[in-house]
């Protein structure tokens, strides 16, 4: 059977591979015979309303999923192919409540065109009552303009109306009503895309090592899943003004699924080595609001225990211990180090990573032999853009030995500024090209 | 910290990694506290298989709980259809299957509802301390163990 998705016409790059996704996690068959980025409708082929249903109950980058009862270019050829297509499916409407509906996108109809035009379906025979609110059926007519040219539609597609997504759990989770939130809380929607794409799901242990005011776990919890979070700065997970991560939890009636939060340090994480975690989702520091830091010192000095009068510093309850800038390339490698080790196989890792993309300059997407990339997902700012990565870990047998392993950046540099180029472009407004990239320079500059 | 977690948490120096005697982590002077967590059988199906048991018997032990079996319950199904044999045989669901209930509901209590509020895991190779305040561990290095 053929069904309509329809997509919001947002984040376009989010939305197919979430679809796949939806599709993988309720174990469904999914063809697409029609997709874009420039259109909100894609026609998809499923095996039945069932799987339709499933599919989209989940989704946050469409409103809903239709049966295709017919599409053309013209009006002519819509009711043709109507006839054609879903003629054995008309007598089984016959006589139950129904309703018609526009949806049109880059163009409008006035009240009385879009009654002429569900007039002209009268051939349908459906003699039920019709009901504006609470119908057992709901038929729409979807209407695709060029943007700009109001000269009549390019497509329309009429479908029935088979399940709506999750898109309605958006108003709840807005980070506007939030209990606890702060300047680097990501985006609710953004926040569920996200554990889509990873496949967060009831029964699954889910893990973010940036978990700051949890936002990836209170989503991924969302979808039934358990997670756990940690971060470098303890005030993340403690909280403040007698409000945390927990707080937020309760606040969605989900605190049942938030197992700890921890406070510690990636590159030198607590967590038992082994393959435990079904997924992890992590929104590493760019370092321009918070400073991307590990522990240890700059000049990698203070090698012994300090002792204050004859007690040992490091076992106050004021110690802090110090910390170190870090390389963000250095961070990111280190993070799919760690998901090789942790995921079980085909375990999910979805990572947000920065792209300067206004000169084409680009940070290089990182790979390791476990994790085989599954989707790239780009967000775009005035300026500046990022990347929702997503990998899926392999099987060991699986793993291509020949497939390089990047090399770990040698660190130059002990400031900020020296470890992290984007944080630096950030503060000039992507004036200058990358350090370190001679786009303009000709290769022969210097002897 | 829920026991669960516990079970997941070994010396965050990296010296350490590699020792035995660095996982499980040991308890002293840990408080105790109960809470409610709604029952989840998909979530301790699917974590069990990935539970150390011997450590989380030497956790329990030290915590005072004595009600972990000896051996990690049994979750592969009794009778189901398999590849080599493809005939699906009837599920048993006498007695064994109520005893199992049992067993998980007295698991989901020890793993999920019971929490170390306060005190102290001490790393058994390098004898380093994390503190546990509130409920949530510390897991930051000084920087002469980094």
């Amino acid at each position: 059977m053929d069904y309509l998705i329809r997509f919001v016409q947002i984040r376009e790059t989010f939305r197919r591979p979430e679809i796949e996704a939806l599709a993988l996690l309720a174990n469904v068959n999914i063809d697409f015979l029609s997709y874009t980025e420039n259109s909100p409708y894609s026609v998809v082929r499923l095996k039945d309303d069932v799987a339709a249903k499933m599919l989209i109950d989940r989704s946050i980058s469409s409103k809903g999923i239709y049966e295709l009862w017919g599409e053309g270019t013209t009006y002519d050829e819509l009711h043709a192919n109507v006839r054609h297509r879903s003629f054995s499916q008309w007598t089984l409407y016959q006589s139950c409540s129904f309703r018609f509906e526009f949806d049109t996108f880059s163009g409008s109809r006035t009240l009385a065109e879009q009654r002429s035009i569900i007039e002209s379906f009268k051939y349908l025979g459906f003699n039920g009552p019709i009901k504006m609110k609470n119908s057992e059926q709901t038929f729409t007519i979807f209407e695709e303009y060029e943007y700009g040219n109001p000269n009549g539609p390019l497509r329309i597609f009429l479908g029935r109306f088979v399940g709506g997504s999750q898109r309605h759990v958006l108003n709840e989770y807005t980070l506007k009503k939030r209990e606890y939130i702060n300047t680097t809380s990501m985006d609710s929607e953004l926040a569920l895309l996200t554990a889509n794409l990873s496949l967060a799901g009831e029964g699954k242990l889910f893990y973010d090592p940036f978990v700051g005011t949890g936002s990836f776990p209170i989503a991924c919890s969302h979808f039934g899943a358990r997670t756990l979070g940690s971060d470098i700065d303890g005030r993340m997970v403690r909280g403040r003004d007698g409000k945390d991560i927990k707080t937020n939890f309760r606040q969605y009636g989900l605190l049942s699924r938030y197992l700890d939060g921890l406070i510690s340090d990636l590159t030198h994480s607590p967590l038992r080595k082994g393959r435990w975690l079904d997924g992890i989702i992590g929104d590493p520091p760019y370092g321009v609001r918070e400073g991307l830091k590990v522990l240890g010192t700059k000049d990698g000095s203070r090698k012994e225990a300090v002792y204050i009068d004859g007690e040992a510093a490091h076992l106050q309850d004021k110690y802090i211990p110090p910390k170190k800038a870090y390389s963000f390339e250095a961070m990111l490698d280190d993070l799919l180090e760690f998901a090789a080790e942790m995921l079980v196989d085909g375990g999910r890792l979805s990572l947000w990573m920065p792209t300067a993309n206004d000169e084409d300059v680009e940070l290089g997407i990182p790979a390791h032999p476990c994790l085989e990339l599954i989707s790239v997902c780009v967000q775009t700012f005035n300026k500046w853009s990022r990347r929702l990565l997503t990998y899926r870990r392999v099987a060991d047998s699986q793993v291509e030995d020949d497939l390089p392993v990047r090399q770990k950046m040698e660190m130059k540099g002990s400031t900020a500024n020296d470890l992290n180029s984007f944080r630096k472009r950030y503060f000039e407004g992507f004036k200058t090209p990358l350090a370190g990239v001679s786009i303009e320079k000709p290769a022969t500059g210097e002897s | 910290m829920k026991i669960l977690t516990v079970n997941f948490l070994t010396c965050a120096v990296k010296a350490c990694k590699s020792s035995p005697l660095s996982f499980p982590l040991h308890f002293q002077d840990a408080e105790l506290e109960q809470s409610d967590i709604e029952y989840n059988a998909a979530f301790l199906r699917n974590i069990l298989p990935r539970v150390d048991w011997e450590a989380l018997k030497i956790t329990a032990n030290e915590l005072g709980f004595t009600t972990v079996p000896i051996e990690k319950p049994d979750l592969t199904p009794t009778s189901t259809a398999t590849d080599k044999n493809p005939v699906r045989l009837p599920i048993n669901t006498s007695e064994p299957q109520a005893t199992d209930e049992k067993t998980m509901r007295d698991l989901h209590t020890l793993l999920l509802e019971t929490e170390v509020r306060e005190g102290k895991m001490v790393c058994g190779n390098c004898g380093h301390e994390y503190k546990i305040k509130e409920g949530i561990a510390n897991f930051l290095l000084p920087s002469h163990l980094v």
